[in-house]
């Protein structure tokens, strides 16, 4: 074994030690030890990606303890997980440094290394999740991530913030629940925790036959747990004031990370758990399908009611994880490989938009109304540029992320050769449309400019980029990752079709 | 032979003392005990009526209920539709479950070689005589530390939410006194006596969590209740002398990190087949089975303060 290969652990237990360490470091060092922490885990994730590219190991299985698999605990790395990894790593980083400033503002001095311990943990449960090949240990994990990032969302303390959390600490332990419920019965059905075995023992009963009906139900409550989380459209009444309410660090990391993360745990489920052909065959994907194109309008009709900017992004990402859903419903590799791409678009044109939304509402007294933020991309120059590309990508503008991916929904749909192709074309029509109305309707408003003397009334002010340095790097950044996601597409998708190869 | 006494003199006999005392007239110890004096919590029809009407004002104030026949048939609808969602999910389950292998049938998938070596092979591979925490600790240690991680991580979450910083800014210090209990000797006399028992009984457990039924988990839940115990007896004031909240940070940042530095030599030395080098001893004594034991502890210690930190942050804002 390489020296290489220890990253994945490597990385789980630096981050959650940073976590621990935490506590008792004073404000300014956790603020720093967490931004080296993260930047170490990002390079050796990059470290991973590398030497999977280069040597012929494709994946590889890492044991925690001096006891095999069945036994003990495992981890698994392969590409995708190493690609994910350096993603998450990438987007926490520019997110928590993005928002650090409001993070300051916002929140009471003395809990600020609080906020810094709960993101490292954050951060390790993510990548325990992206890592793991033990559901338990998927479990554990789980856990950890919904009650941080329920503590993420009420450390600002309003009421909106508190009732924010409560309403996501509910829906989410019920979607908890049903994991839970759902991996005690497959133990009960296989007797396995570990993936790889659980598949084998999958295969038997759907071969033999014996326990069909539990299996069904098992495979049904696990989705639509994970699905509770993640928000797909009937399930999503938590998300609005969860991502519109809390700091801007948080609403960012709950957009672009956190429900991913619980998205790559279905995407192991239906690959590595019971086996996609299952999947493909049970009803389960229609019903994903169906909410999914829900969810896709909805979603979008919502945020263009919206009169508050924040809830508006947040709002559009319910459409978002439409999109995901209804990809994972076609039920074919290339959908799959179009969701998986759409999970790297909208991590990091989310996260952007909270940002560049928070630096345009910052200049306009910090009201979110629309009616205010007229003209503030001429108050903000750099906060304006990042909200109107990611408005683009959003919408599906050539050379940005969002294009991309959409192309490749279309693509997968047109390959599909079934009776999904029309609706899936249809409706992504449809939402792109609706996604340009209120996107565009933004990026219009924040460029009309406002007559000075309403500026002044109102106390509206101008920030250049020399009063904000930290913040136009971090604008800069994403905007880059966008450029990458966009123009590098190719060699990603080929990365993302050899992770799924070795996925099983 | 009874004879008949004076009143005065029946009073101060012992029996009418105990049978005042029994009926609830009389205290003996009243002249010796602070007691408090109860009044009724239980709210009556009129309160119960106003937080009725508050709600419906609440409700017709935001939703404006009169004018708009949405909001109405909303309110009715989601009445049927929760009812009818959990009878659903119930009927499904119970179906399921229906389904599901015969419970204690020993072809069932579930007793298969997982069980079979943890059961068989448990003492030999661990050292600990009780199979359970040969299993969280040291087959699955990496779930035990997710989940001491997830009370850590809740602790943090109760800290953000009940710790109270304006307050101690202010020093108020006449509202903290509403926090300190009554000084009721009784509890104190029998406190004196139960306190070092439930420690010692805690310390027990978390010591012998690798013979004996215990561990980690129960014996930090023991000390942790008798802390508390503690605080409700004598008060905030003087559990400060031996636990503020410096305490709690340091004690759990050592244990976590100490379970966290300890697993992960051990992972990275049973990943690479190397020897740990920590000898497991003969098992069934009090220092054997390697690393179980100062985990165990480590575990001790974090749910102890977890669960007294919990107690205090909802009882005060603050340690």
């Amino acid at each position: 074994m390489q020296f290489v290969q220890n990253v994945p652990f490597f990385s789980i237990m630096i981050s959650m030690f940073s976590g621990i360490v935490s506590s008792v470091l004073p404000e300014k060092a956790a603020k720093r030890l967490n931004a080296v922490m993260i930047i170490i885990v990002n390079i050796m994730s990059l470290w991973l990606l590398y030497f999977f590219l280069t040597a012929d190991v494709k994946s590889y299985t890492f044991m925690m303890g001096h006891f095999p698999a069945p036994w003990g605990n495992e981890i698994r790395a392969g590409v995708l997980e190493a690609g994910m990894a350096w993603f998450v790593s990438v987007v926490m980083l520019l997110s928590l440094l993005g928002g650090r400033k409001k993070l300051f503002d916002e929140v009471e001095e003395t809990k600020h290394n609080i906020y810094y311990i709960l993101a490292n943990l954050l951060l390790s449960s993510l990548l325990a999740l992206i890592y793991t090949n033990d559901l338990f240990t998927a479990y554990v994990f789980v856990e950890i991530n919904t009650i941080a990032a329920c503590g993420l969302i009420m450390i600002r303390q309003n009421g909106r913030t508190i009732e924010a959390a409560v309403r996501y600490m509910i829906m989410s332990l019920l979607g908890s629940g049903l994991l839970l419920l759902g991996i005690c019965m497959l133990y009960d059905l296989t007797g396995h925790l570990l993936m790889s075995n659980i598949q084998e023992q999958v295969a038997i009963i759907m071969q033999t036959g014996t326990y069909r009906v539990p299996m069904l139900v098992t495979i049904g409550i696990m989705t639509v747990g994970l699905a509770i989380k993640s928000a797909l459209f009937p399930f999503h009444s938590w998300l609005p004031d969860a991502y519109g309410y809390s700091t801007v660090s948080s609403a960012a990391i709950l957009s672009s990370l956190v429900s991913k993360g619980y998205i790559f745990l279905l995407i192991k489920l239906f690959y590595r758990v019971i086996g996609f052909e299952y999947i493909a065959d049970s009803h389960i994907l229609n019903v994903l399908f169906a909410f999914g194109l829900c969810g896709m309008i909805f979603g979008s009709v919502s945020a263009i009611w919206e009169n508050d900017i924040r809830r508006m992004i947040a709002f559009s990402s319910v459409a978002q994880i439409g999109y995901i859903y209804m990809g994972f419903g076609l039920g074919t590799e290339a959908g799959m490989v179009a969701s998986i791409f759409h999970i790297l678009a909208h991590g990091a044109t989310k996260a952007l938009l909270f940002i560049a939304a928070i630096g345009l509402t910052d200049v306009s007294a910090g009201s979110r109304k629309f009616i205010d933020i007229t003209g503030a991309a001429y108050r903000n120059k750099i906060a304006g540029v990042g909200f109107m590309i990611g408005s683009f990508s959003m919408v599906g503008m050539p050379i940005f992320a969002g294009f991309i991916s959409k192309f490749l929904y279309a693509e997968a749909a047109v390959n599909a050769i079934s009776w999904r192709m029309f609706p899936t074309l249809i409706v992504l029509a449809i939402s792109t449309i609706l996604n340009t109305i209120y996107f565009l309707k933004t990026v219009l408003r924040i460029y009309i400019p406002e007559k000075p003397e309403v500026e002044q009334e109102k106390g509206f002010f101008c920030r250049t980029w020399k009063e904000q340095k930290l913040y136009t790097v971090t604008i800069l950044l994403f905007i880059g990752l966008n450029l990458i996601l966009g123009l590098n597409s190719e060699p990603i998708i080929q990365l993302i079709k050899m992770g799924l190869a070795n996925f099983k | 032979m009874s004879r008949p006494i004076s009143e005065e003199e029946y009073k101060k006999k012992l029996l009418n003392r105990v049978h005042l005392w029994i009926r609830g007239e009389a205290d003996p110890y009243t002249d010796n005990i602070e007691t408090k004096e109860l009044h009724d919590n239980t709210p009556n029809e009129e309160v119960l009526e106003r937080h009725q009407e508050d709600r419906e004002q609440v409700i017709k104030d935001v939703f404006d209920t009169e004018n708009n026949k949405f909001y109405k048939l909303f309110f009715r609808f989601y009445k049927v539709a929760s009812v009818m969602c959990c009878v659903v999910l119930v009927t499904l389950l119970v179906i399921t479950a229906s389904y599901l292998p015969p419970k204690g049938d020993p072809t069932n998938p579930v007793n298969n070689e997982v069980a079979a070596k943890y059961i068989e092979d448990g003492m030999q591979d661990t050292g600990a005589v009780n199979i359970v925490t040969g299993m969280i600790l040291d087959y699955r240690a990496f779930d035990t530390f997710g989940e001491s991680n997830v009370l850590f991580v809740a602790t943090c979450t109760v800290l953000i939410l009940m710790r109270d910083d304006k307050k101690k800014a202010q020093k108020n210090t006449v509202e903290k006194k509403q926090y300190e209990p009554k000084a009721d000797s009784i509890l104190q006399q029998i406190t004196a006596v139960l306190f070092p028992i439930i420690v010692i009984f805690g310390i027990y457990v978390i010591l012998n969590g690798h013979l004996s039924p215990g561990g980690g988990f129960s014996g930090g839940a023991i000390i942790g209740a008798g802390l508390i115990l503690y605080t409700n007896t004598y008060g905030f004031k003087k559990t400060q002398e031996f636990f503020t909240e410096k305490t709690y940070k340091w004690v759990s940042f050592c244990a976590l990190s100490f379970y966290c530095l300890a697993k992960s030599y051990s992972f990275y030395t049973g990943a690479h087949h190397l020897e740990s080098g920590i000898p497991l001893g003969t098992a069934g004594d009090i220092i054997s089975s390697g690393l179980i034991l100062p985990l165990n502890i480590c575990v001790g210690m974090v749910v102890a303060c977890t669960m007294y930190a919990f107690y205090t942050l909802f009882k005060k804002g603050g340690f």
